[in-house]
């Protein structure tokens, strides 16, 4: 006697259907577990990407480009007018970062921030029989250790010894696999202007992000100018912020004031953050599809409910049950289910997520990892427990509406 | 003395393509403490006229009054809250909610009504049973018991809420003769010894002539 009325009669309604019952509970349940699960999962990976990087790719690069071209002058002196412009032949300039040294000074003047120099160009790299082609990023060690983290990603040698060395080259994890280069190796070191360079392999790095590992060799930026012909040019800077969430806006002002191009991590990783877009769509529909498939079981067992107790129906209202208690019965009975079925999908996500988290392997995709890499967080309960709830409501709500909506006088009527 | 139900030149036409007229040119007054049997043959009107003496179906044209107070006009839910309190059925079909036992079935109209706690509840269902000799089944759900305790399970959910009007229709229907009797003579003990208004439908003549009026229709009038 100590539950409302409404809810004492539509328990008693539950436990009468209990095969259907079971069933859209466990529709609810699987898609509150799987909610969790796969939310766990996604966001985990996507938020260890982006920790990475964050902690290994400077936060703000500036580049020695132009988001746009610049105009040309005969529009600046027809403004608003028809201009054909014909075999046009872009100027030959020496690439790189005009001023770069300004830009620095003015950087290193701002709070919260490390700046550091480069130049970075492609290579081909030679050992024995093998090519490999990389990317090769001249660096000052000194400003690049507190830049980017390439010095804690070293597993072997140290990123002083490129000063010791005496063309000292720093390369991946998965080049040195590739080619089989070990720590102190000589290799041969062809670039793109035609200058060859003998280097010696004095460390090898792993970030876990496979493109990195994959294709990144790092030298003194100085040897980097002499690789690729171009004395004393620089055309990356890269800057660290001890607060990265200011890293957009110190981009849009730096490119405000000194014309570079100048792109934020965010912006940097465009691609890799637009699949992310895409992946949480496919599972907030996937799991939306596995809970209308929820609430189809839940409209069922409400309808079949309401048919079987037309009568029960027909006698309350004649008894004085109102519309909105009728109605109450069976939205409590799609909430009730909608409630359990929340709750057992908490335990059974919870399970899910830490039975993920037991298991060890090697995964390579975007970034290296032992397992799953799992982020828990009540949010992902609070969102999959408030669509379920959400749902099955909306579910009952419908047979509902009919069934207070029922004419007592056809019933009594019809049943006599 | 107000009567407790009024009629006042009642009619209920069903709309459609071709309306049909249940009930039509209805003048009944019915007395506190009285007890009117209403007769007639099938399709005669007799439960049309009981819903609309019971506010479950509203007249098309005439008014009725419950206690001297004209229901033309309410609402749903203002009707329904009539109902609820002041007014009990009994059908031809018990219509006990199956999942409950008979205390738990009667305590029901109580429950939605709110006006007494729950240990009250409790105790009044059990007296209403008891005094329809049926304390001992007060446990049991209705499956588990006969058609005539069924009925007088009914019947005691019908007194819940100390209704001044009882409307039963055809109550004896599905009874044996001794049940159909004592199912009347509760229904004339409630007119006469508590004072209770008590409209029932019903074939049997014989039980008819044992109220104190008799009220015949046929197609749809009183005659
Ligand atoms: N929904 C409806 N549609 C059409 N006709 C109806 C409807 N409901 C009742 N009727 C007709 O109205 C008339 C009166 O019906 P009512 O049920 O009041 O009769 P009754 O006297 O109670 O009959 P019975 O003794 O068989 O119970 C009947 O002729 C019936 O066929
Ligand atoms: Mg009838």
């Amino acid at each position: 006697m100590a539950l409302p009325l409404g809810l004492a009669i539509a328990v008693r309604h539950l436990l009468h259907r209990r095969r259907q019952t079971v069933t859209s509970l466990v529709g609810v349940s699987l898609g509150v577990a799987f909610f969790i699960g796969i939310a766990s999962m996604m966001q985990g990976f996507q938020r260890d990407f982006v920790n990475r990087i964050i902690d290994a790719a400077p936060h703000v690069t500036i580049k020695d480009e132009f988001r746009k071209p610049p105009p040309q002058p005969v529009f600046a002196a027809y403004p608003d007018s028809a201009v054909i412009l014909s075999g046009l032949k872009p100027k030959d300039e020496i690439r790189g970062l005009r001023g770069a040294r300004a830009i620095i000074d003015a950087l290193e003047r701002m709070p919260g921030l490390h700046v550091a120099p480069t130049l970075a160009g492609q290579i081909l790299l030679r050992f024995g029989a093998k090519d490999v082609s990389a990317n090769v990023t001249g660096i000052v060690p000194d400003r690049e250790r507190f830049v980017t983290k390439l010095e804690k990603d070293l597993i072997v040698g140290s990123l002083d010894s490129l000063y010791t060395a005496a063309n000292g080259l720093i390369i991946g994890e998965g080049i040195a696999l590739k080619a089989g280069i070990g720590l102190n190796d000589m290799v041969s070191v062809i670039a793109p202007s035609g200058v060859l360079m003998r280097m010696k392999v004095v460390g090898i790095f792993r970030s876990g992000i496979t493109l990195m590992d994959n294709f990144d060799t790092y030298a003194l930026l100085k040897k980097a100018q002499v690789l690729q012909n171009r004395p004393n040019v620089v055309n990356r800077i890269r800057i660290r912020l001890d607060d990265v969430e200011q890293a957009a806006d110190l981009a849009r002002s730096v490119e405000a004031r000194f014309g570079w191009r100048t792109e934020s991590w965010q912006e940097q990783s465009s691609n890799i953050l637009g699949i992310f877009v895409i992946q949480n769509a496919i599972m907030y529909s996937t799991v939306g599809a596995i809970l209308i498939v929820a609430c189809f079981g839940i409209f069922n067992v409400i309808s079949t409910v309401i048919y079987e107790k037309t009568r029960d129906i027909g006698i309350l209202k004649s008894m004085g049950f109102r519309e909105a208690d009728i109605r109450r019965i069976f939205v409590y009975e799609g909430l009730m289910v909608g409630i359990l079925g929340m709750l057992i999908g908490w335990a059974l996500g919870y399970g899910i997520v830490e039975f993920m988290g037991s298991l060890k392997f090697e995964m390579e995709g975007f970034i290296r990892a032992q397992g799953f890499v799992l982020y828990r967080t009540p949010r992902h309960y609070v969102i999959s427990g408030a669509m379920a709830i959400a749902a099955s409501t909306f579910a009952a709500w419908l047979p509902a509406r009919r069934a207070s909506r029922l004419n007592p006088v056809d019933i009594v009527r019809g049943a006599a | 003395m107000t009567a407790a139900i009024e009629a006042i030149g009642v009619a209920r036409t069903l709309p459609g393509p071709v309306p049909v007229t249940l009930v039509q040119d209805i003048d009944l007054t019915v007395r506190p403490g009285e007890f009117v049997a209403i007769t007639g043959p099938s399709g005669s009107g007799k439960s049309s006229l009981l819903y609309l003496l019971g506010l479950l179906d509203v007249p098309t044209r005439g008014s009725i009054r419950l206690q001297g107070r004209d229901t033309a006009g309410l609402s749903g839910d203002a009707l329904a809250d009539l109902r609820l309190a002041r007014i009990g059925f009994v059908f031809q079909f018990h219509f006990l909610l199956p999942e409950f036992s008979a205390a738990d079935n009667v305590a029901i109209p109580m429950r939605r009504l709110g006006e007494l706690g729950a240990g009250a509840i409790r105790q009044r269902s059990e007296d209403l049973l008891a005094s329809l000799g049926l304390a001992e089944h007060r446990r049991k759900l209705p499956e588990q018991m006969s058609g005539g305790q069924r009925q007088r399970v009914a019947i005691a959910r019908a007194l819940a809420n100390d209704p001044a009007v009882i409307l039963a229709d055809e109550p004896t229907g599905n009874l044996d003769t001794a049940s159909a009797q004592l199912v009347f003579d509760t229904f004339r003990s409630l007119a006469h010894d508590q004072g209770r208004t008590v409209v029932a439908v019903t074939h049997d003549h014989d039980l008819a002539a044992t109220a104190d009026r008799q009220v015949h229709l046929v197609d749809g009038r009183i005659v």
